[in-house]
């Protein structure tokens, strides 16, 4: 538990992520839903971006006269993070035009109303 | 290093080429041709690296991607295992796009049909990619460009049904990379590493001083987790007969015949290269599987018993199929993987086939796919029929076909295990009765002649040159793998010992 107080970051981020994933999963609005998988997202982010910071070290761009390795954090979590985010976004555009499509057919974006009209439509195919 | 070492880079490279290539072209039909050729061009490479492999008695090799060295470059490595499953991959994606190219070509809006290749190419580069990375994040980062590329060929066929069917599909797959993120970031936490073989070093002394132990079952499981989601092995298995029932007939080959296994070689290559099958076995990841599996196996027949539908009859079949490959892989032993490899290999030769003829026996009836409207329609488009009733018989576990072997193994591979060998052989014997509980009437139903002027709409359809060319050599490939099937055993064996 001791921990915890001391990886504020991470446990934020943990809960974080929780939050995000179960809005991901239960929400009926499909634009809560798609901020529910930002938060999910945002939060991983967070918990790597506050295990790739050591304290007293400065960010990986070279600092004229401060040349030995000691002095800098390791570029490569911050990498992560910005390839993690350019995926998200690609992700997050793509769900929101789905979502935009469904939207001009069926008017609504709660989940359960489109699936009861899309069962009727078909419904009405088959007669 | 040999010039043939190049290929893998090469099999990916070319595949997203033709994908940004695409767009430039001047219709579906060129597009149509273009990921023809690379899909050949990568098919003919993985096919003569396997050989040349072999002919090493079975080599394998880490890759550096533009000769930068372990902790700052990026990794691909390729075995045996990886070759096969790139030779089998671009074979089985050029005979489902054959087989549903008239589809395709329906189905699609025209000025759209040429975005669809482009999704096929970069699904297609994204599952060589999955299987030949030696790096996690890089696994990760294919992982979204696949679920995007698949949920895109899903909603291909414009109507409500299909997009509400894709944003299922969507959120789940997100819920399941989700994990599959996190996962590896904390596994990056405790290890420092991103090659697999470097985070193996990590894993395997913190096994053994027994150093964040705690964290390292979390790892576990929700990679496991991410993974056998998006894979949809039981109970997660909700999105996937919407997705692959209402999808357009090439979709559903590829979605059911490829996507799924992407994933699942994926966490074949990470429980024997980054964690280490012994320390599977002690965190017991694997006996969750194995039930997952088998319920998955009973659960997943008698849905489809009660399924109506052909496609999604066919879909629901796919998650007791999958329940086998997770059966295989959470004995633990080396057997079981070898026939859940196997089975792999069987299951994309059979289940694409069985939804090409599917699509093509509906079209006989006026593309309606309820089995009372699809009586005798065997007798409208024969070969169709007969490739139906072998794709069947293959999911039933007839001898002499491909799905035949793979129970073989996997009942074989029960053996080394007593604790589990009842466990297996009664599951297994039972969902090979509910199989055939439901596809021998499916098979029934379709060769039932009825009398002509009924009031269904027939109409005799003369199957396409290429979808001939897909049924036939999907049959020879069914009946290849079910005779031939020792050194295909072989290559897997030595595949997964060098893993």
């Amino acid at each position: 538990m001791g921990n915890l107080l001391i990886d504020h970051y991470e446990a934020v981020a943990v809960i974080l992520f929780g939050i995000g994933f179960m809005g991901l999963l239960l929400h009926k609005n499909l634009i809560k839903k798609i901020i529910g998988l930002n938060i999910m997202d945002t939060a991983i982010y967070l918990f790597l971006a506050a295990k790739g910071y050591i304290q007293g070290r400065l960010a990986p761009i070279l600092v004229e006269g401060v040349t030995g390795v000691e002095n800098y954090v390791n570029p490569i979590p911050s990498g992560l993070v910005l390839t993690g985010i350019v995926v998200s976004v690609s992700v997050t555009a793509f769900s929101l035009a789905l979502v935009q499509r469904l939207y001009l057919k069926y008017r609504t974006l709660n989940l359960d109303e489109i699936m009861i009209l899309a069962k009727k439509e078909k419904g009405a195919d088959n007669h | 290093m040999p010039f043939v070492y190049n290929f893998p880079f090469f099999s990916i490279f070319l595949a997203m080429l033709a994908g940004i290539i695409t767009p430039f072209l001047k219709n579906g039909k060129m597009a149509q041709r273009v990921s023809f050729v690379m899909i050949a061009l990568v098919g003919a490479m993985s096919g003569i690296l396997l050989f040349s492999l072999m002919q090493d008695g079975g080599a394998s090799y880490t890759y550096m991607m533009g000769h930068f060295p372990a902790p700052w470059g990026n990794e691909l490595r390729a075995g045996p295992l990886e070759a096969l499953m790139a030779l089998a991959f671009s074979l089985v994606m050029l005979l489902c796009l054959c087989g549903g190219l008239k589809d395709i070509f329906e189905d699609i809006l025209p000025e759209k049909q040429k975005f669809y290749f482009i999704m096929i190419n970069l699904l297609f580069s994204s599952l060589l990619a999955l299987v030949y990375t030696n790096d996690v994040f890089t696994a990760y980062v294919f992982i979204e460009i696949n679920t995007i590329a698949a949920c895109a060929i899903v909603m291909a066929k414009d109507s409500g049904e299909t997009i509400v069917a894709t944003l299922r599909y969507l959120i789940m797959s997100l819920l399941g990379s989700g994990l599959f993120l996190i996962g590896i970031i904390l596994l990056y936490g405790i290890t420092g590493h991103l090659l697999m073989s470097d985070i193996q070093n990590q894993v395997v002394q913190l096994a053994s001083t027994g150093r964040y132990a705690m964290p390292l079952t979390v790892v576990v499981g929700l990679i496991a987790l991410g993974l056998s989601i998006k894979s949809a092995l039981f109970p997660f298995h909700s999105w996937l007969p919407g997705a692959h029932g209402s999808a357009t007939t090439a979709s559903s080959s590829i979605l059911s015949g490829l996507v799924l296994k992407g994933y699942i070689i994926l966490l074949i290559k990470l429980f024997y290269r980054v964690f280490t099958i012994e320390v599977i076995r002690e965190l017991h990841v694997n006996n969750i599987l194995f039930f997952f599996g088998l319920a998955g196996m009973i659960a997943g027949s008698l849905r489809a018993m009660k399924e109506t539908h052909i496609k999604r009859m066919v879909a629901y079949s796919s998650v007791a199929q999958i329940g086998y490959i997770y059966m295989g892989i959470g004995m633990g032993t080396g057997l079981g993987v070898v026939a859940a490899c196997f089975h792999i290999l069987a299951h994309a030769f059979t289940k694409p086939m069985l939804f090409a003829t599917a699509g093509a026996l509906s079209a006989t009836r006026g593309h309606k796919k309820e089995f009372h409207d699809l009586k005798g329609s065997a007798y409208d488009n024969k070969l169709a029929g007969v490739g139906f009733t072998v794709g069947a018989l293959s999911m039933v576990g007839m001898p002499l076909l491909a799905g035949f072997v793979s129970k073989l193994y996997f009942a074989m591979g029960s053996l080394d295990e007593p604790g589990r060998m009842w466990w297996t052989l009664l599951v297994l014997a039972a969902s090979s009765v509910l199989n055939a509980l439901y596809y021998i009437p499916a098979v029934i139903a379709i060769w039932t002649p009825v009398k002509k002027g009924a009031d269904a709409p027939v109409q005799k359809v003369r199957p396409g040159l290429a979808f001939v060319f897909s049924v036939v050599l999907f049959l020879i490939a069914n009946f290849a793998l079910g005779v031939g099937f020792a050194p295909v055993i072989r290559v897997i064996e030595s595949g997964l010992s060098l893993l």
